[in-house]
């Protein structure tokens, strides 16, 4: 029931999700705005068509899109639905989830390199560049939600997180943030990427999918919003006390995707995107907030290093 | 330097061209420049056996132009005067490829634009400049792009993110204007419309510049009711596309506000101009010897209303964009022209003033309405992104203020004087507009019989495309769009 529930989320909430963002940057801007599923619809579209793939391009281009996507799914299944196990767990799961992403992302910048075209080249540059700062901070992350509870897998940190209150809030506050950076980042928005531009020269996640037609590139699409679904879950997971209850605690965490979504439409509708030159700092408050959580754990728990 | 000297619109008899040796030709030139004045065009004709090379100098402060021509009889070349006077960079090439008249010891003597044969034939390959070391990389772009947008190629040398060198690649819209206007001489409302879709974006611009020159070589003098609706479509244009490129500015940043509220903004614009002569860009309203629309006390009053309303939302919505600190750190030390760099090269129009160089054709050399309303150049000093963004917002508000005066001053003058079509034989006009981009330049010659034998036309783009290439000089490639967005050139109004 849970299982198939989750399962759900997992297949409609990639499209919701960037549904939601669409409309709340359509809103802003005072049009009505397309519908909530129309990435569903596109996605329908897409895998309709028929596939144009280059000649330059090798095997790799064509195993990426799978790979992608299964990469992210299995990372997927390493987060537990709120208040509950996750559906793969163990001592040290969180590790495997860093690696699931990583390993996406290896063939997605592999897949562009692939494709020989300079675009794609300086994309992957790019992606490589920032993600190397985006996974360090996520284990410090992690790393300092498992010193507070002393568990390294998820679900147990989640759930031991979630009895307690006082300082938790502060951690979780820094988390939250930490969280939500790393999903600008993962998932191309602003002010790091731009979903919607046509600029070539200006793209970080789209040029690396530039080459990609029909199916492929409907799933590569789909992998980005699961990207979403995933790091949002991460945040319901942190933000629903323990004990809320099975119904209301479903309940909730439909809000907190919601929520996630929202906030990414008004980001993206109230600031410009960074100079390409910036987006490292910005990555780096991950890292901060990411050490600062640690800091407090540290000193609050431990007392001192 | 015995040069004619004219002034905007004022037609002169060929022969009183002074014709120069080109040792002498050059000299002038040079020293001219180094004087202070600004190429405002360079051009060839050919004349049975001969070659004429013919300048066109203007100095903004005293509102004159000077003109001289240079004859090649067998010679076919001269030292180039590029070196020294880098704003001819372009001209010289052109020539070269048009005329095959050599400027020797040109320092970038490439083909100007695709498609001609010899010279810059297509299956040439263009000669791009290339740079060598393990970490530099190249980035072609165009000219097919992704978005729908007009050809060119755009060839980035880099060090990683960041841009050493671009060379810009254009003329693949080359479809032969000038030598239109030579076949269809005999066809005024056919050159009126070629003139008009010179560049799709600046069809009162190009369409004004044009039949002012066609009136001015007549002896036709319009009415003061063409004149304040040619200014007043004129000065809609510039706030459309004014309006439009702070959209697409905000848009290449991302920043969603701006680039919504100024794309609404523009649409009532251009709606505006569709009220008046049935077209949003403005086509057929003007006509040799008037306009073809008049403006109704009706439509008078709506579009003081339309221009109350934009100047309040437009004043709000630049409050927004242009405080707002992400899309500044955007707009803010990217793509720097200088002050010097921009006079050297003989930038025009808002790039030009955004770099502190005070020169606007409606100051300089007033046409039309411009005469009774004069009109002051506004300047920047920063020559970056925001400059060029901030310059296009104080204009739009200038060009609200200019309507509002011409609308008050509108009666029920009559519209059109009826053109007779015959021009005087051996007669030259220089045709100075300020289009929304800058300085556009037609020159009209006739031949013995009044029928128009060369009919050169420049567009301001044509100055300022250097400047994008400079502009993005070590800054990261990412930046470029922006940059370019900035300057807004015209592909087709380049490559005629």
């Amino acid at each position: 029931m849970l299982k198939g529930f989750y399962a759900l989320i997992l297949v409609l909430g990639p499209f919701i999700l960037p549904g939601i963002i669409n409309r709340i940057k359509a809103i802003w801007a005072g049009r009505k705005g397309p519908a909530i599923l129309q990435p569903l619809f596109d996605f329908n579209k897409l895998i309709r068509k028929g596939e144009v793939i280059s000649k330059t391009t090798s095997f790799v281009f064509r195993i990426a899109p799978p790979v992608n996507v299964a990469a992210v799914l299995f990372a997927s299944l390493i987060i537990p639905l709120p208040q509950h196990n996750a559906i793969l767990s163990f001592p040290g799961d969180f590790i495997l989830f860093a690696y699931s992403l990583a390993l996406a992302r290896f063939m997605l910048v592999i897949a562009a390199l692939d494709t020989g075209s300079s675009f794609e080249g300086m994309g992957s540059a790019r992606e490589i560049t920032f993600s190397a700062i985006v996974e360090p901070a996520f284990f410090i992350l992690v790393g300092s939600l498992a010193l507070v509870t002393g568990h390294t897998s998820f679900a147990a940190i989640f759930e031991l997180l979630n009895y307690s209150t006082g300082f938790t809030i502060l951690v979780k506050s820094l988390c939250v943030i930490s969280l939500f950076i790393m999903l600008l980042t993962e998932c191309a928005r602003v002010p790091v990427d731009d979903p919607n531009t046509h600029l070539e020269l200006t793209m970080i996640h789209e040029v690396m999918i530039l080459d990609y037609s029909g199916s492929d590139l409907a799933f590569m699409q789909y992998a980005v919003g699961l990207k979403m679904v995933t790091i949002a879950t991460l945040l319901a997971n942190l933000l629903i006390p323990t004990g809320t209850g099975t119904a209301a605690g479903l309940a909730l965490y439909l809000v907190v995707l919601a929520i996630a979504a929202i906030a990414v439409g008004l980001v993206e509708s109230w600031i410009a995107r960074l100079r390409m030159t910036h987006v490292p700092q910005f990555i780096f408050l991950m890292a901060a907030f990411s050490l600062t959580a640690f800091a407090v754990v540290m000193f609050l728990i431990h007392g001192g290093f | 330097m015995n040069w004619i000297e004219l002034n905007n619109l004022q037609t002169a008899p060929l022969a009183k061209v002074p014709l120069l040796s080109i040792e002498t030709f050059r000299k002038d030139l040079l020293q001219a420049v180094t004087a202070g004045k600004r190429v405002v065009d360079f051009f060839a004709d050919r004349e049975a056996d001969q070659a004429l090379l013919y300048a066109v100098l203007a100095d903004d402060h005293l509102s004159r132009l000077y003109m001289a021509a240079a004859v090649f009889d067998r010679e076919n070349s001269y030292p180039s005067m590029t070196a020294e006077a880098p704003m001819l960079h372009l001209f010289e090439r052109e020539v070269f490829e048009q005329y095959g008249i050599e400027p020797q010891g040109h320092p970038w003597l490439k083909p100007v634009r695709r498609g001609i044969a010899g010279i810059s034939d297509m299956e040439v390959p263009y000669p791009f400049m290339r740079m060598k070391g393990e970490q530099l990389h190249e980035v072609g772009v165009g000219p097919v792009h992704a978005g729908v947008i007009e050809p060119g190629h755009f060839r980035f040398s880099c060090h990683g993110e960041q841009v050493y060198h671009l060379e810009i690649e254009l003329g693949f819209q080359h479809r032969g204007v000038e030598n239109l206007f030579i076949r269809n001489a005999e066809k005024p409302n056919y050159l009126l419309h070629l003139a008009e879709s010179i560049a799709g974006d600046t069809v009162i611009g190009h369409g004004g510049a044009f039949v002012r020159a066609c009136e001015a070589l007549e002896g036709l003098m319009v009415s003061r009711q063409t004149r304040l609706i040619r200014t007043i479509a004129l000065e809609l244009e510039r706030i459309g596309v004014h309006l439009g490129d702070l959209s697409a500015l905000s848009g290449d940043v991302a920043y969603l506000t701006g680039n919504n509220v100024f794309g609404a903004m523009r649409t009532q614009i251009i709606n505006t101009s569709m009220a008046i002569c049935g077209s949003r860009f403005g086509r057929g309203l003007l006509t040799i010897g008037g306009v073809n629309y008049d403006i109704s006390a009706a439509l008078k009053s709506k579009i003081e209303a339309t221009l109350d309303d934009i100047e309040e939302k437009v004043e709000l919505a630049a409050e927004v964009l242009f405080s707002s600190s992400s899309a500044s750190a955007r707009f803010e030390k990217t793509g720097v022209i200088s002050t010097s760099i921009a006079r050297e090269l003989g930038l025009v129009g808002p790039a030009a003033r955004a770099s502190g160089l005070a020169i606007d054709v409606r100051q300089d050399f007033p046409f039309g309405a411009y005469n009774q309303f004069p009109v002051h150049a506004i300047t920047l000093n920063s020559g970056d992104v925001f400059a060029r963004a901030y310059i296009r917002y104080i204009e739009i508000i200038q060009s609200i203020r200019i309507i509002r005066e011409q609308l008050q001053n509108l009666d029920s003058g009559e519209l059109k004087q009826i053109s007779s079509a015959k021009l005087p034989p051996e007669t030259l006009v220089v045709s100075l507009a300020e289009g929304w981009r800058g300085e556009i330049s037609h020159i009209a010659i006739t031949d013995i019989r009044g029928k128009i034998k060369r009919y050169r036309i420049k567009d301001p783009s044509y100055h300022n495309w250097i400047a994008l290439a400079l502009a993005v000089r070590n800054e990261g490639i990412s930046d470029f769009p922006l940059c370019n967005k900035s300057f807004n050139l015209s592909y087709c109004g380049f490559d005629l």
